[in-house]
């Protein structure tokens, strides 16, 4: 990926003192809705959404660059497969769903 | 301060909003046909809404100084039917002809289906054969990294010059390979499921601002009309220069939209 140190025109300090309250909120809306799953009657096994949320929490935090991308590409369908209708599957999940009977 | 949103779907706004946008800078609208929620059960449905983007919305929109160009095709959410598409495909020809039409968009892949590549080789080739340029909706969410890159191979074995080419709804995962191909790129700021302000800013910051444009795609969803003037006051906040502003949401789009004829701004608006 491109190296792109040093292409915002703010300093660390600026963009915390501009940003830092809404990120804030964003995160704990984050780690409500995890804990909103928590307290949810238990079902069978989690959804492959919430594991794949979970993942995509561990590269946000990981330190790397380009962490917006690599979130993406995790939430994405990396299979090079074309079904022949999109009969009955109109809309997007947000990430992969594993087919029947793969290991998650 | 005058902008352009190259990607709005006005008939799925209230005429409010054309004000709002003429008191936020709006000169000029380009609006591509696509998805109306639902899928219409006949070609004469197309038909009534092509004569909607080409007749009535720029009459709207010049009440308020906007003016209004649009884009024709069969979206690639209705386009799974290859049968009924080229019913609606055999359409757009006579209406290539308006003075408004600027080529063919959105076109691309939903489900990234051999259906939907068909009707988008189809109408690659439509687009080749009248000269027209093309305006490319490439999947959302998960579907999106695949579905670009399938489009941008049907693209290329088109003899159609990339630079006559835009794809839309762009993301940090997609919009070096299409810049990088020669394809100009759109970012589609969006509430929920596209791009926000703030990370169409960082694109810019990362990626450079040639090639590329910014846009609403505001339309029956969740989606702000102005979400182009946003974007320009978080470049602002960011100290960015006005001249760079100016250029990724007013020269850029006039630059590429002036590769057709039809597209003539009067700036002393």
């Amino acid at each position: 990926m491109k190296d792109v140190k040093q292409t915002c025109p703010m300093t660390r300090e600026q963009i915390v003192g501009q940003y830092f309250l809404e990120h804030r909120a964003r995160l704990l809306d984050i780690a409500a809705f995890l804990d909103r799953l928590d307290r949810a009657a238990a079902s069978a096994a989690p959804d492959f959404r919430e594991l794949a949320l979970l993942e995509a929490l561990r590269i946000v935090a990981d330190g790397g660059p380009h962490r917006t991308a690599r979130v993406l590409n995790l939430l994405s369908d990396l299979t090079t497969e074309m079904p022949q209708s999109a009969h009955g599957m109109k809309g997007a999940l947000g990430a992969v769903k594993p087919a029947a009977g793969a290991a998650t | 301060m005058k902008y352009i949103d190259p990607h709005i779907h006005m008939v799925s706004r209230t005429t409010d909003d054309y004000q709002r946008m003429a008191q936020s800078g709006c000169i000029a609208v380009t609006e591509p046909a696509f998805w109306a929620g639902f899928d219409r059960s006949s070609a004469q449905g197309f038909h009534d809404y092509f004569r909607q983007l080409t007749e009535y919305e720029p009459r709207r929109a010049s009440l308020f100084g906007i003016r209004h160009f649009t884009w024709l095709c069969i979206n690639p959410k209705e386009a799974d039917d290859p049968a009924f598409a080229r019913e609606v495909v055999a359409l757009i020809p006579e209406f290539l002809k308006c003075d408004t039409v600027l080529g063919i968009g959105e076109i691309g892949l939903n489900k990234n289906t051999k259906n939907e590549l068909i009707i988008l080789e189809e109408q690659i080739r439509l687009a080749e054969e009248h000269h027209q340029l093309i305006l490319v909706h490439t999947p959302h969410l998960e579907d999106k990294r695949k579905g670009t890159r399938l489009i941008m191979d049907a693209l290329s074995a088109s003899r159609i010059d990339p630079g006559r080419i835009l794809i839309d709804h762009v993301e940090e995962h997609t919009v070096a390979d299409v810049l990088d191909r020669g394809f100009w790129a759109g970012m589609t700021l969006y509430p929920d499921t596209k791009m926000t302000p703030q990370r169409a800013a960082d694109v810019i910051e990362m990626y450079g601002s040639e090639r590329i444009w910014m846009n609403s795609a505001g339309d029956w969803g969740c989606s702000d009309p102005l979400a182009v003037p946003k974007a320009r006051l978080e470049m602002r906040r960011r100290g960015h220069s006005l001249q760079l502003i100016d250029r990724v949401t007013l020269d850029n789009p006039r630059t590429f939209l002036s590769q057709s004829p039809k597209f003539r701004l009067d700036m002393e608006q």
